[in-house]
């Protein structure tokens, strides 16, 4: 078991003769993942590293039964592409474009929820089970199989403590990369409960960022239903207060969005939390040395 | 983001049907005098300076004037201020309306729901975060339906706007609907909304609009103006660069690990001055700029923090090596480099050849650089 991919998960690239989609798609043949298609409007019928190349969606579907995508499309062109897989009936979209406007990524999030596909992204480094399965960006070298479920808002972040989880012996079920974006497809509140529901993650790592209150929310949901153990760290707490999104933008968030409210939350509901990303791999050991479940 | 002085989002405003006073732009006395005498600006008026900050009424950058001579006036007072760090080079002269009420209205994004959000309040004319919470409506808008006619009888009723106002409400929500969509807007703000006899004006104006959709707004992108000269340069190159007043330059990549390496460097007594994203680039090019950028603002030392993923370490050690030839040798300044992940292995040789130790490990070598900082040698 892992969350979200497996080893029968089919990937579509979309975007694959761009030089990201081309670069990446060969690194997650290399994990190991099924990468069976690869989609660019009037490339047809052409073939990239042994990847047969599609005009759309729809014909590498039907031609592969692929059933998730990766996105490199750029942004201008985003919104069509993920349309485009949700109507071929993609139920995973790794959208791995940044740049996206948020008017886009709102008809994009609430067009695919409501035909039951889950989108990660944008602007993320995607998902990532070792044994299974990668779908996006994230780096071979940095993953080890283990139990240690890890949830990010960031990107280069990510790597940087999966990396030193490994650095330490332990390995990971499976890391999703959610994106930084105002609007993301997959929260944390919507990641946590499958990491709750997964056999195979024995604790979750969370890394937030600094702005909005998606830690609040995590939180909130750890504190009333996670019951495994929960180490947390948020980046930013020395940053420069930010451009604030206008009054409204404020009155919106009153009370949250910064490092401290952050870490008071997730304090509050139990989560370990390191002060720095070089704390986490030593947090996550002693919790697997206790062996103990909450 | 890219904020619109009052004027311009008033402008766009008009675009969309929105109801305003009376006014027009004027960038010298003269001009301000000359706008009341021609009957563009009705008598008595107001002459409010075109700054992006708040709080113009209590810091003297809004007056009133009841003839020609008191709006040169005061238009000669205004222009030339410094308003909060801001030059004061507009001043808009509208017309001062008799009103029964002040209210408050506004769209932007819930993060958290994913949803645009209208909030109004019948108590307009302040600062709405001084506003108790209970005054305050929040209505999420679906963007599939778009912005309903039940949801803004609704809003009506909220504010308790009955008749012509209500009418004129229904109106304005429909064009300002259509503008937070059509503009990308990341805000549309009116603060006040005044009800004027039998309908509503808005005497304020704050659009806020998104970056990302400059592709669909070029017009926006060149609007821009609270760049350092530096930032600017960095922009064109599509790096993130960002000033402080600390003496450490830190480049790393991704937003999340140039926060954590700040977080870092401050524990141990750092203080970071520029910060430079580089993002994901695999052109070596990219990152000799970036580098030579850096040296422009004379950081006391700098640290390379990479974790390669789209960016390779080897590209990124090659554009290093390039870069620190070019700056002459009176300019150089101690470096700590730590290149991890992708082709790690390949950028720590090319390093090596060039005479930088990586340091593999986050703690010892923002240590490291800050020690350098501080006179000690890197």
């Amino acid at each position: 078991m892992s969350v979200l991919v497996t080893r029968e998960t089919r990937v579509v690239v979309q975007g694959i003769t761009g030089h990201q989609g081309t670069v990446h798609s060969r690194q997650m043949r290399d994990f190991g993942t099924n990468v069976v298609a690869g989609v660019t409007p009037g490339k047809g019928g052409t073939i990239i590293d042994e990847v047969p190349v599609f005009d759309s969606v729809r014909e590498a579907v039907d031609a592969t039964h692929a059933n998730a995508s990766c996105l490199f499309v750029p942004a201008p062109y985003a919104k069509d592409a993920l349309l485009e897989a949700v109507d071929a009936g993609i139920r995973l979209v790794v959208i791995v474009t940044e740049h996206i406007p948020f008017h886009d990524m709102l008809v994009m999030y609430h067009y695919a929820r409501s035909r039951g596909t889950r989108i990660i992204g944008p602007n993320c480094p995607g998902i990532a089970s070792p044994g299974a399965a990668k779908v996006g960006i994230i780096p071979n070298v940095v993953f080890r199989p283990g139990r240690v479920g890890v949830i990010s808002r960031s990107g280069t972040l990510t790597y940087e403590i999966v990396n030193g989880i490994k650095e330490h012996g332990l390995g990971q079920s499976t890391c999703i990369g959610l994106g930084g974006d105002p609007v993301v497809g997959t929260s944390f509140v919507d990641a946590l409960p499958l990491f709750q529901e997964d056999p195979d993650t024995d604790l979750v790592v969370l890394v937030g960022e600094i702005g909005g209150t998606a830690e609040e929310d995590a939180a909130d949901y750890v504190r009333r239903k996670f019951t495994k153990p929960v180490v947390a760290y948020i980046a930013g707490r020395s940053a420069p207060p930010g451009k604030r999104m206008g009054h409204a933008g404020a009155i919106i968030s009153r009370g949250k969005g910064t490092a401290e409210t952050k870490l008071a939350a997730l304090q509050g509901a139990g989560a370990q939390v390191a002060r720095f990303p070089y704390e986490i791999p030593d947090l996550v050991a002693e919790i697997v040395a206790r062996g103990a479940r909450r | 983001m890219v904020k619109l002085a009052e004027w311009r989002g008033k402008e766009v405003f008009r675009k969309y049907g929105v109801p305003l006073p009376k006014g027009a732009v004027a960038r010298s006395a003269a001009e301000a005098g000359a706008l009341v005498l021609d009957g563009t600006v009705p008598l008595p008026c107001v002459v409010k300076a075109q700054v992006l900050a708040g709080g113009r009424g209590k810091g003297g950058a809004v007056r009133f004037a009841a003839t020609a001579a008191e709006a040169r006036t005061a238009a000669e007072a205004i222009l030339g201020l410094e308003f909060k760090g801001e030059r004061v080079k507009e001043v808009l002269l509208e017309e001062k309306l008799s009103l029964s009420r002040e209210l408050y209205l506004s769209i932007t994004l819930d993060r958290s729901a994913r949803l645009p959000v209208l909030i109004t309040s019948g108590h307009g004319g302040v600062e709405i975060e001084s506003v108790d919470d209970a005054e305050i409506d929040r209505q999420h808008v679906d963007p599939f339906p778009g912005l309903t006619s039940f949801e803004k009888r609704r809003v009506a009723k909220v504010l308790g706007l009955t008749g012509g106002p209500a009418r004129s409400l229904d109106r304005l929500l429909e064009s300002l609907w259509r503008l937070f969509q059509a503009e990308d807007a990341e805000l549309v703000e009116i603060n006040p909304l005044a009800v004027v006899g039998d309908g509503l004006v808005a005497l304020d104006a704050k659009v806020i609009i998104e970056d990302d959709a400059n592709f669909r707004h070029p017009e926006y992108a060149a609007l821009r103006d609270d760049r350092t000269p530096l930032e600017e340069i960095a922009r064109e190159k599509d790096i993130a660069f960002v000033q402080l007043d600390g003496n450490i330059g830190v480049i790393a990549n991704g937003a999340g690990l140039t926060m954590a390496t700040l977080d870092v460097l401050k524990e141990f007594g750092g203080s970071p001055g520029v910060f430079l994203d580089l993002g994901g680039t695999d052109d070596p090019r990219k990152v000799t700029e970036a580098f030579l950028l850096m040296a422009r603002a004379k950081p006391k030392a700098v640290f390379l923090n990479i974790f390669g993923g789209v960016t390779r370490c080897d590209t990124v050690a090659k554009g290093l090596v390039d870069a620190m030839g070019q700056v002459p040798a009176n300019e150089r300044f101690p470096l700590v480099a730590r290149i991890r992940g992708n082709n790690e292995k390949e950028g720590i040789e090319i390093l090596r050849a060039a005479g930088v130790t990586s340091i593999p490990q986050l703690k010892e070598s923002a240590q490291a650089v800050v020690a350098a900082a501080a006179g000690g040698s890197a």
